[in-house]
């Protein structure tokens, strides 16, 4: 009997030291796994014109004032290009965190537009287990400028234009992300016959944190070959993504003049050798409407 | 038979000992860096904690990416540029009651002691002292402090653009209902 008791307060004094070890009380509760989800792979949503893989949070209106100057080999009589310029002004609302909406207004060839990018699988380590950020994206654009032929029959459907978009991407490190995009660009008219309807493209692009304020960015798009006019060239965009607190003001060199998908893929002129580059910002501005729980 | 009585007396206060533990896993952190121009505020509320009333010894843990704040971007910042919480994921509170003794866990009361510690997060740990207060109420204990702290302490930079939205000094208020640790 003695014996048993002696083992009894042997083994629960022995337990008791153990787990009275000072500074490290935290650790009787033991570890619970939780996902971690990646967030801010890119400042805002959009890398340069290409849509990025992050989105707009839900309840969040983000308003965007997008310029491209003209082109910089103007030469001093239009100022490199300052002289001149376009804009796109839009809006883009968080319904939920992973459904994102957008619409803008561009005045070059005076087209509107609207959006909505989802995000169907979210990176995220832990619990959960993701290696990429996965999202879709579809748009519609509308040209309002007169047609180029006023004699033959014209049809509204011709000025409609549309965009699909896969977004596949992942936050390698906190300073560098990278994410792919195939695309297709559908035009119901287009200038000749030879030109393709469904423009297939692939598009790609990354950012590196120079700071923790500052980001680099590039995009390149890729058009594959035989679909669109041979005047018309691959869109390379270089930029910087510079935050300060609801603010981020995007400022970046490209070839492509239009600020939309259908544009900036399909119809970029500029040819970088001959200098023909657009200096150009995009600023972005977030309100809080409604307030929800974010992770 | 004296040897045994000895040993089963040292056997219940061991066991008394061990029945001092509180703990929660739903403790809250409150964390507030408000100005006049901006609301800056955020809570978490799985933040976890031990208790020790036998030895006074006090621990509280978070997860820096578990802060909830009401704009999204704000929370981005907080984590991304601030509190870097990729590279330092938890913030912890390792300390002592003062005078834990002076809390009588049968006798239903409010409590006000002194804890002193160490906070360490993003990467600094300093030493702090609180004041907090325990309160029993038929069993149940409850503890609620308040500190404040100098972000410059923690190496938290606040770039000059927004030196005016962001206070200095962030005060961060705790509150816990404590369980038996069983």
């Amino acid at each position: 009997m003695k014996k048993i008791l002696l083992a009894f307060v042997f083994a629960s004094s022995m337990f008791t030291m153990a787990s009275a070890q000072e500074g490290d009380l935290l650790s009787l509760l033991g570890e619970e796994e939780t996902t971690d989800y990646a967030n801010a792979a890119f400042k805002t949503n959009r890398v340069i014109n290409l849509h990025s893989l992050e989105n707009t949070a839900a309840g969040v209106f983000d308003f965007k004032i997008s310029h491209r100057f003209g082109f910089i080999n103007g030469g001093i009589q239009e100022l490199f290009g300052l002289d001149a310029s376009t804009i796109r002004i839009g809006g883009d609302y968080g319904i939920t965190n992973r459904l994102m909406v957008g619409f803008g207004r561009s005045s070059f060839e005076k087209t509107y537009d609207v959006f909505a990018k989802y995000k169907l699988l979210r990176q995220s380590s832990g619990k959960k287990n993701m290696p990429i950020t996965a999202a879709v994206f579809a748009s519609a654009a509308v040209k309002t400028t007169p047609f180029a032929d006023q004699e033959r029959e014209n049809y509204f459907s011709s000025r409609l234009y549309y965009t699909w978009q896969v977004i596949l991407g992942r936050k390698f490190s906190e300073g560098f992300s990278l994410q792919l995009s195939p695309t297709v660009v559908h035009r119901n008219l287009t200038a000749t016959k030879a030109e393709k309807n469904d423009v297939y493209a692939i598009a790609g692009a990354g950012r590196i944190k120079l700071s923790k304020r500052i980001a680099l960015n590039a995009e390149y798009i890729y058009v594959l070959p035989d679909q669109i006019a041979s005047r018309y060239r691959n869109s390379l965009s270089l930029g910087f993504d510079i935050e300060t607190g609801g603010h981020v003001f995007q400022l970046h060199f490209t070839n492509s003049t239009s600020m939309i998908e259908k544009g900036f893929i399909t119809e970029t002129v500029g040819n970088w050798l001959d200098g023909d580059i657009h200096f150009g910002f995009n600023v972005s501005r977030v309100f809080t409407f409604k307030s929800y729980e974010h992770e | 038979m004296k040897k045994s009585l000895i040993l089963t007396l040292l056997l219940f206060t061991f066991w008394s000992l061990n029945a001092q533990k509180y703990f929660t896993k739903e403790g809250k952190v409150n964390f507030d860096s408000s100005t006049g121009i901006e609301k800056i505020a955020a809570v978490n509320t799985k933040a976890t904690s031990v208790v020790d009333f036998a030895s006074g010894a006090i621990e509280w843990g978070v997860l820096v990416k578990a802060f909830k704040f009401e704009k999204a971007l704000m929370q981005e910042h907080f984590n991304e540029n601030y509190m870097e919480s990729n590279k330092y994921p938890k913030a912890t509170f390792k300390g002592k009651i003062d005078n834990a003794a002076s809390i009588k866990l049968d006798k239903d009361g409010t409590y006000n002691v002194v804890v002193k510690g160490t906070l360490d997060m993003h990467g600094v740990a300093k030493p702090v002292t609180a004041n907090a207060t325990f309160v029993v109420k038929g069993g149940a204990i409850s503890a609620t402090s308040k500190i404040k702290v100098l972000l410059a302490d923690y190496n938290v930079t606040i770039p000059s653009v927004v030196k005016e939205s962001i206070s200095k000094e962030v005060t961060i208020s705790i509150a816990a209902d404590y369980s038996v640790f069983k």
